[in-house]
């Protein structure tokens, strides 16, 4: 008994850091979800109930939001693994260049989301006088200048999801090119022995091995994509409503923050629905992942 | 499966890339391996057994000479046309598979009429999982079995193919001391069991000596000397294999021939003839010493080691090589303790000359 009570006493620097910050904020929000009206100056409000929630969910703003984070995870979580997956095989395969590689592959990790937003405006950003550098290619290739920075949605849900593949890959690459040197060469050696085929090794052999790193990506990947906002404002300013390019994240901040915000009520409502979508999805990958566990 | 290695020379380019040049692991190699014998490939570790190993594999390329399987010249084949079984120093079983999914691994392999169906699979794979004995385990995976288990299962996987060769290396080294006399005993019996010819690679002379048919003894990349086990024992051809083999070691001393005599230090100890006066290194077994208190050889005693079956006389003299020398002699034989020094005479079978420049051994007729 002395000794648990030294035990929490060593924890409750910790326990109380992540009470203060993370499990009263938690709470709190739960609570104003629930509280409509809420009102932050006066800390009042008019009564409680599930309002706020269907209010949100039949807000225009936020069925588009939602929409778009949808689209932006089940487009890039599975081709930016994939892609990475595949790069990271290439370099593999290249030990003596590897390393140059790598560190290209890593430099849009380092540098800063706007500054790259920066550049895919200059990429892909039509004006009065430049269609920009994506376009000149479409239309050597004999197609139509798109603006896809103000042009029609699937425009801009391309270079959304191009921009975002672009700035995930080098972790995703960093983390598969380790997982996939850390497989033991004997067993390689073993199958050479044995006369196996390579897409056989890498399907029995490479790809178990490596299974935990990729259902870590693919859940973090998943996660980081649901709380997408800062690359959308990057690629189409602070206005997403107004571009139909607005996040779940985005949403929220608007509702608090933005132009039309000063709904905390709205904006904790919208939170919690991320945080069930997201807690549904990471429970599903777990599940899955510990169903086809291989160690 | 008769294997013949003929001049077989394997040079890797040197890792400092500054000194440049190459290393030569194996070096103008000629032996031949008998049908369906068990060969242990015997040296210090970085004497390029396992690159011989994974030469005869296919593994690695020669960079001159010939491999034959019977016949048969194979030096350009790769390894699964070959019809080799290698079973790897730390086993490398796959962690993700079962016990019988890794058996039954080599056979998915096989293509076009080879192919087998899931059941013949399944039964071939049991076959071997019999013969090694662990067809109770076939539903576990590798990281729920001892050392001494997934040991079985690598060989079981190399056995499956039914190869003309097996290929170990160092299959004992992973296990603790009373599994690895068990596990080199099942290897004796799974060789006499199958016929197959098995090529084993240990740094332990004693697992080597104990169930090879054949040693071959290496250093340096280079063959030092071939054989039945006893036969290089009893006979070496330099002092390296004297001294690589046996436990004890042998004792080396130097000494020197002068009219037909040999003398370690200023004692006469042995009567050599057809030897020129030269001086030479000398190297006793440890059973070639005789307690003998008119014995011609004196050295300084410094304790008796009791080991039941026999003891130990561990002493001191000038002209040896090392630190203390070890005389094996039976637990009866009376050692006078109480004595500062003690005698022993040699058997001349147990005592060789080796030349004292190229450690080539010198034979003498007593």
């Amino acid at each position: 008994m002395k000794n648990n009570l030294k035990g929490w006493l060593y924890l409750l620097p910790a326990v109380i850091f992540l009470g203060v910050f993370m499990v009263y904020p938690l709470i709190d929000v739960i609570v104003y979800s629930f509280e409509e009206g809420y009102n932050f100056a006066s800390q009042s409000y008019t009564g409680t109930g599930l309002y706020n929630y269907s209010y949100v969910l039949r807000d225009p703003y936020f069925t588009q939001a939602l929409k778009n984070t949808f689209i932006i995870v089940i487009i890039t979580v599975p081709l930016s693994t994939g892609l990475a997956l595949l790069i990271s095989l290439g370099l593999s395969s290249i030990p003596k260049v590897r390393e140059l590689f790598q560190t290209i592959y890593f430099l849009p990790y380092v540098t800063n989301t706007l500054a790259v937003g920066l550049v895919f405006m200059i990429l892909f950003k039509k004006t009065a006088y430049t269609d920009g550098m994506v376009n000149l290619l479409v239309k050597a290739f004999g197609g139509e200048a798109v603006d896809f920075i103000g042009g029609p949605y699937w425009a801009k849900m391309f270079v959304m999801c191009f921009y975002t593949i672009w700035i995930v890959l080098p972790f995703k690459i960093l983390i598969l090119t380790s997982a996939l040197a850390s497989v033991n060469e004997t067993y390689y050696k073993a199958a050479k022995v044995d006369g196996t085929r390579p897409g056989r090794i890498f399907g029995r052999i490479t790809l178990p091995m490596i299974a935990p790193m990729i259902f870590y990506l693919v859940i973090t990947g998943f996660i980081g994509a649901f709380k997408a906002y800062s690359d959308e404002v990057a690629l189409f300013g602070t206005d997403l409503n107004a571009a139909g390019m607005n996040t779940i994240v985005g949403y929220v901040y608007d509702m608090l923050y933005g132009n039309s915000g000063g709904y905390p009520s709205f904006a904790s409502a919208a939170a919690i629905i991320l945080f069930a979508i997201v807690f549904t999805i990471t429970c599903i990958n777990l599940l899955l992942s510990k169903k086809s566990s291989v160690f | 499966m008769k294997v013949v290695l003929d001049h077989l020379t394997k040079k890797f380019p040197n890792r400092n890339k500054k000194v440049g040049g190459f290393v030569v692991a194996v070096n103008d190699f000629t032996f031949e391996i008998p049908d369906g014998k068990l060969i242990g490939l015997l040296g210090p570790s970085g004497c390029g057994k396992s690159t011989t190993l994974n030469l005869i594999c296919g593994l690695e390329k020669p960079t001159e000479g010939r491999i034959l399987f019977g016949d048969d010249d194979v030096t350009g084949l790769p390894p699964e046309v070959r019809g080799v079984g290698l079973v790897f120093q730390n086993y490398a079983l796959y962690p993700h598979l079962t016990v019988e999914e890794n058996i039954m691994f080599p056979l998915g392999n096989l293509r076009g009429e080879e192919k087998l169906t899931k059941q013949q699979m399944k039964d071939k794979a049991l076959e071997a999982a019999k013969l090694v004995q662990i067809d109770s385990l076939m539903e576990r995976k590798p990281n729920e079995l001892s050392g001494g288990q997934q040991q079985r299962v690598a060989i079981a996987r190399a056995l499956v193919k039914m190869p003309k060769v097996l290929l170990l290396d160092e299959p004992l080294s992973n296990l603790d001391a009373r599994l690895r006399l068990q596990t080199r005993e099942e290897l004796r019996r799974i060789q006499n069991e199958t016929g197959i010819t098995t090529v084993f690679v240990t740094h332990d002379q004693e697992e080597a000596m104990s169930i090879s048919d054949m040693i071959v003894v290496m250093k340096d990349g280079v063959l030092q000397q071939i054989g039945i086990p006893q036969e290089v024992y009893d006979e070496p051809v330099n002092l390296f294999v004297a001294k690589f083999l046996g436990t004890p070691a042998i004792n080396v001393f130097e000494g020197r021939v002068k009219g037909g005599s040999l003398y370690i230090g200023e004692d006469s100890v042995l009567d050599v003839k057809g030897v020129d006066d030269r001086d030479v290194y000398v190297a006793i077994r440890p059973e070639g010493f005789i307690v003998d208190d008119s014995g011609r050889m004196k050295c300084t005693l410094l304790r008796r080691e009791v080991m039941g079956r026999d003891s130990s006389v561990v002493a001191k003299n000038d002209a040896f090589i090392g630190e203390t020398i070890r005389a094996i002699i039976s637990s009866e034989t009376k050692v006078d303790t109480s004595k500062p020094d003690i005698r022993f005479s040699l058997k001349p079978a147990k005592t060789y000359l080796f030349d004292r420049s190229t450690e080539e051994r010198i034979r003498f007729s007593v």
